[in-house]
């Protein structure tokens, strides 16, 4: 694997007194899945948002493929190619699921329509979101004029992981996305994630979720109250030995982290 | 959440619901939420029609819709608003001012246009105001067009000087209270004034990705900022946008009563929001289309012209209307609960 795709040095962010981030690294290589654990508290959510752009961080560096950038909106993190699935999702409940995947980068209708008009190209939208839903495999999603509201939990999520991964030209990050999904649903998304993996991207992913992590992951990276404790593998580590270290019960041996290590041979 | 996600997708896929008329109609009405005050004012006509068939009459409907101008006009910008969740108290306030504006300067000799210009420019600065405090200082919108509100009713009154102001008929500001006769209809142009504000502003709320952020902005502005949509920039525009509106339904008020009078368009702040909710747009924002403000609209001038005209004491007209709003908004309510 050659150089990272997302690069994080430093970064750190304070809220008042309370210390969200505090001199966190991260680095994620293309075709990798990088998993983030820790507790409560540990940052988790806040450095993701600071990697997706919807926090800007007190402090540190953030590179795409080397060159230095900085995200002061959500825009400008998907402009560098990285998506972002929430928690919270980010759909709009009363928008149908063709408007919510193409919900602020819309298409206008080209000639004089689209550029004085500002008239949408609605037909052509639907048409790419049904095809990109096809392509992705997801199958709970059969009506794309439905509105968002009448779906359930898990057809919302393949709403949210849909944009993510249609759009994702170089990172997809995914702040627990089985959280509360079934086991069907569950397992169509962790081989949504093996698929954006194969296809080259990066894909960070959040969970508390310890069988999901290790099924799916290449790398471990543990936060413990705002700080790193460091990156394991699921060979390096057992589940178990994961939770102790990310609850304080247990310290990572500094040798072990394994972004030191060059090259990981991914598990097939 | 999580129990009804698990079985909810496959259960659906295979055994469709039959669905019972109540959730037919939540449905259509989810789907459709001008079509409620449609039916009120399809069977309002009809019933004073049968009342008194004078009712009907081109020159009493013509009446009707020059009556609701001015007020259909300032719930278009007041739709804008609500749909993002917010309010505008202030907008006949607003209004009132640019019309004593507009009617002084030109009163005072300066040419029609540029008396408009200035007095537009007005609204669309006292809106842009609105949305400033909203948007930066995040206030909420009650509280700051309730201030607003007495701002500039107050400077309204103070420029005004206790005058009010007469202008001749068949100029350029006047232009609006023209009457354009179609067979036995006489329309005012103030009357196609709102028509095509309804007409411009239901293509961009509806065929432009504007619309479609503003929609998304009033449903749920922190889903909409995360994924992308620039929030802050769509609920400042929603205000401003509302100004411009304010500031053409200034020119229709100046059409309509020749002049301008700090006195006029008292009401018209609570008038355009029971336009807009009666119009089945919901206070909640991001669902609602405008075209309803307009139904809504003519539903509060339909009662005011078929009471009287059936010789029923006007306070009726205006419990009729509470009790629409208070309807209004419980069917919004009804309309919200999505049982999936």
């Amino acid at each position: 694997m050659s150089e990272p795709v997302l690069q994080a040095r430093g970064l750190a962010k304070t809220f008042g007194h309370v210390v969200g981030l505090d001199r966190v690294d991260l680095t994620l290589s293309a075709g990798e899945v990088l998993a983030v654990i820790g507790d409560n508290g540990a940052g988790k959510s806040t450095l993701i948002k600071c990697l997706s752009g919807a926090m800007v961080p007190d402090a540190g560096t953030i590179s795409v493929e080397g060159r230095q950038v900085s995200f002061r909106t959500t825009q400008d993190a998907r402009a560098a190619g990285i998506e972002t699935v929430y928690q919270t999702l980010a759909v709009a409940p009363a928008l149908d699921i063709a408007s919510n995947l193409f919900l602020a980068r819309e298409q206008r209708r080209p000639g004089v329509l689209g550029t004085v008009f500002r008239m949408l190209d609605t037909g052509a939208m639907k048409k790419q979101a049904k095809q990109r839903i096809d392509d992705l495999g997801i199958t709970t999603l059969q009506n794309i004029n439905q509105a968002v509201e009448t779906l359930s939990g898990g057809q919302r999520q393949a709403v949210a992981v849909a944009r993510a991964a249609a759009f994702g030209s170089k990172v997809v990050i995914l702040d627990e996305p089985t959280a509360a999904l079934g086991v069907r649903e569950t397992g169509q998304v962790l081989r949504l994630i093996r698929d954006l993996r194969d296809r080259g991207l990066g894909v960070i992913l959040i969970s508390h979720n310890m069988p999901n992590v290790f099924e799916v992951a290449d790398k471990i990276h543990i936060q413990r109250l705002g700080r790193r404790l460091g990156v394991i593998t699921p060979r390096s580590h057992t589940p178990a030995e994961a939770v102790a270290i990310m609850t304080g019960a247990a310290t990572l041996d500094p040798a072990q982290d394994a972004d030191d290590l060059v090259d990981t041979p991914r598990n097939t | 959440m999580s129990q009804t996600l698990d079985t909810s997708a496959s259960a659906e896929d295979i055994t469709k619901p039959r669905d019972s008329l109540d959730r037919r109609l939540h449905g259509v009405l989810h789907r459709m939420p001008a079509l409620s005050p449609l039916v009120v004012l399809v069977i309002a006509c009809v019933v004073f029609a049968v009342a008194n068939p004078r009712f009907i009459r081109p020159e009493n409907l013509s009446i009707l819709l020059q009556q609701a101008a001015v007020v259909g006009s300032l719930a278009v910008g007041q739709t804008l608003v609500i749909l993002t969740a917010g309010i505008d108290l202030s907008v006949g306030a607003i209004m009132v001012l640019a019309t004593l504006v507009m009617g002084k300067l030109a009163f005072g000799g300066m040419p029609d246009v540029v008396a408009f210009l200035i007095g537009f420019a007005l609204a669309v600065a006292a809106a842009f105001l609105n949305g400033l405090l909203v948007t930066r200082i995040k206030l909420p919108p009650f509280i700051v067009t309730l201030g607003t509100l007495s701002v500039f009713t107050a400077l309204a009154l103070i420029y005004a000087q206790g005058q009010t102001i007469t202008l001749n008929p068949g100029t350029f500001l006047t232009w609006s209270g023209t009457v354009i006769p179609i067979g036995r209809f006489g329309l005012t142009v103030g009357v196609l004034m709102m028509l095509l504000l309804y007409i411009g502003f239901a293509y961009a709320l509806r065929q432009t990705a504007w619309g479609r952020h503003l929609y998304a902005t009033g449903d749920d502005p922190e889903a909409a900022r995360l994924a992308g949509v620039r929030t802050s920039r769509v609920l400042l525009s929603a205000y401003v946008v509302a100004g411009a509106v304010i500031g053409i339904a200034a020119w229709i008020l100046v059409g309509r009563i020749n002049g301008a009078d700090p006195n006029a368009g008292l009401n018209a702040n609570l008038e355009s929001i029971t336009a807009v909710v009666i119009g089945g747009t919901s206070l909640f924002g991001g669902r609602g289309v405008v075209v309803g403000s307009l139904i809504g609209a003519l539903i509060v001038q339909v009662f005011d012209n078929g009471l009287a005209l059936i010789g029923v004491n006007p306070n009726y007209q205006v419990l009729a209307v509470g009790v629409l709003v208070i309807v209004a908004v419980a069917a919004d309510q009804w309309i919200r609960s999505v049982k999936s």
